[in-house]
């Protein structure tokens, strides 16, 4: 065990450091998968449906989403990490650690997440949901039946994208202190110049990100018949 | 008379585009009656699917009437406009079957909100798919099948639910001529086996011609022209029925070609073109002619057709003779209620 204590001089004093550093990053992006992914899935979906000539067409939710959507997605995650604190102290009771980081995160992702899905929903055909419109089926029973089942592979696709960029967000929520393996990348490897820190975080996030694509692309290609 | 099964009152559907409000469908009015195979021909744009997507609804009329099997459609709650839905099956032009899921499936989908159990739809899928002679391709996705097969799919769904309608909108113009013709086999056959009613919007005569009883012609949102299939063929009034009629019969072809042909026309010599209708044949006609007229005929193009069980013919001739005799042969013909009209060769027919 010489050569790793030769090569990761720092590491190898601190692996339970890089432990719980991995199990925060996981948790921000296990919660803010979960949170944002529901909530962004049912703004895609509304904005679909809602758009004009649509199956639920209506001008006011569809303009306001719309409108919403637009804004936060502008809004620079860094900056989103400042202005959104006082909210953050409302619902966590802080605004500094691994929970509040959650805060900003679900917010800057569910916008990014709602346009995916939005795009992937738009891609389905007219003529299927005519179709399904003209055997009788409810709004409700081609959105879960049609529009979703339809595009399940990409779903999964988009989600895989929207799933790394959440763990790069993650890594910049580490500024307010919200841990991860960014934060201790940023505060032990980059400011104490203990590159082999940096190096090791990368490379579990790198680990993540490459496992994550692999099960995505294999399970989208699984369900895709197309 | 029968009550329509489909009665569509003063119908207008109005697109805004740009402040600028553009009329697909003005003040159409049609009547379907049970069992009939209702043809709707025009060119792109006509307004032809505008207009019979007003039947179920999916597309909303600007104004007039809606009664589909004595309901009033536009008086419908959402549920009730969705189960009135199901009894008004629709195809379309490119299938418009769902990719993700098994032909079974696709089959199964109308039927997911009508309380049968799970048997009682496999049974039924199973039936259907029989019906449109795909039984083996249960498990088989779309895009595993060939376009005519997608359509009989389509086909298999849309009478899934029993309906008593079929609206088919250019159902076979993605298809071959002969994948066309086994679909509009299946269609008669279903009109036939099970009372369906059908409407045929399709841009190709020749479809109309084989299965319809009926035709409506559509150009700029109005219907121009209707009637049974044989009187539109027949004794068509408006010159883009004729365009259409002479394309079913290929007459135009034939005069194209005839154009090329040094005639020698002159007013002893004229090229002439016969339409009859019902038992009239041509053999005993020419003779009759030159017994009679000394009128020597001589045939170009001949065309026959069969249509609801009644010969409806086509000649192109040159007739030649001196010119009274010629007058007095063309009498003739017209006593023998024979339509027939000189052909100018410097404009189309
Ligand atoms: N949703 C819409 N908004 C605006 N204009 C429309 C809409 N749907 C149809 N139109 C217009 O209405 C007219 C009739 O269209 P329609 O699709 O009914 O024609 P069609 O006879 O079915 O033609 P085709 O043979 O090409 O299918 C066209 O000029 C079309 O551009
Ligand atoms: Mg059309």
């Amino acid at each position: 065990m010489d050569w790793l204590a030769r090569i990761f001089p720092n590491v190898v004093t601190m692996p339970e450091d890089f432990l719980i550093a991995t199990g925060q990053t996981l948790y921000m992006v296990l919660v803010t998968a979960i949170i944002s992914g529901i909530l962004g899935l049912i703004i895609g979906i509304t904005l679909v449906v809602t758009a004009p000539g649509k199956l639920l067409e209506n001008h006011l939710i569809y303009n306001l989403l719309d409108k919403l959507v637009n804004l936060f997605r502008s809004i620079p995650f860094v900056i989103l990490l400042a202005i959104i604190s006082p909210l953050t102290r409302l619902i966590v009771g802080t605004s500094i650690g691994t929970t509040a980081a959650i805060v900003p995160l679900i917010i800057g992702v569910i916008p990014f997440y709602a346009r995916q899905v939005q795009n992937v929903l738009l891609d389905v055909d007219g003529g299927i949901i005519e179709a399904a419109q003209s055997v009788g089926a409810s709004p409700m029973s081609i959105i879960l039946h049609v529009y979703l089942h339809e595009s399940t592979a990409e779903l999964i696709r988009a989600s895989v994208v929207t799933l790394i960029s959440v763990i790069n967000l993650t890594a910049m929520a580490g500024a307010i202190g919200g841990g991860g393996l960014g934060n201790l990348a940023i505060i032990i490897g980059y400011d104490r110049f203990e590159n082999d820190v940096i190096f090791v975080a990368l490379l579990i996030i790198l680990a993540m990100v490459f496992l994550i694509q692999l099960i995505g692309d294999k399970l989208a290609k699984a369900v895709d018949h197309s | 008379m029968h009550e329509p099964i489909i009665n569509l009152k003063d119908i207008d559907v109005e697109f805004k585009q740009n402040q600028k409000v553009f009329k697909a469908v003005q003040q159409v009015s049609l009547q379907v009656e049970p069992g009939d195979i209702y043809g709707i021909v025009g060119y792109s744009g006509a307004g032809k699917s505008t207009l019979v997507r007003v039947i179920n609804r999916l597309q909303e009329p600007s104004s007039g009437e809606v009664w589909v099997n004595g309901q009033n459609m536009l008086q419908l709650s959402k549920l009730e406009l969705r189960n009135a839905r199901k009894k008004i099956g629709m195809i379309f032009q490119h299938f418009n079957l769902m990719n993700q899921r098994t032909i079974a499936d696709n089959v199964a989908f109308p039927l997911k909100s009508s309380g049968l159990s799970k048997d009682h739809i496999n049974q039924k899928v199973q039936r259907l798919l029989e019906l449109v002679e795909l039984s083996d391709k249960a498990q088989a996705y779309p895009n595993q099948l060939s376009g005519g097969q997608k359509q009989r799919v389509a086909i298999a769904r849309a009478l899934a639910n029993d309906p008593e309608i079929l609206i088919s909108d250019e159902a076979t113009s993605a298809l071959d001529p002969k994948t066309t013709a086994s679909i509009l086999a299946l269609l008669k056959n279903l009109n036939q086996k099970l009372q369906l009613t059908v409407v045929l919007i399709t841009h190709e005569m020749e479809a109309v011609k084989e299965i319809c009883n009926k035709v409506a012609v559509m150009e700029n949102g109005r219907i121009i022209e209707r009637g049974s299939l044989l009187d539109i063929f027949s004794q068509p009034t408006q010159a883009l029925t004729k365009d259409f009629i002479n394309t079913a019969t290929q007459i135009d072809q034939a005069i194209e070609k005839i154009k090329l042909q040094d005639l020698k026309l002159n007013p002893n010599r004229k090229l002439m073109h016969l339409e009859y209708v019902g038992q009239n044949t041509e053999a005993p006609l020419i003779t009759e002619l030159y017994r009679q007229f000394s009128v020597v005929s001589n045939i170009l193009y001949g065309n026959m057709e069969i249509l609801q069980a009644t010969p409806l013919g086509n000649l192109i001739v040159v007739m030649e003779g001196a010119s009274d005799n010629l007058a007095s042969a063309i009498n003739y013909c017209k006593n023998q209620g024979i339509l027939i009209n000189e052909v100018n060769l410097t404009e189309a027919i």
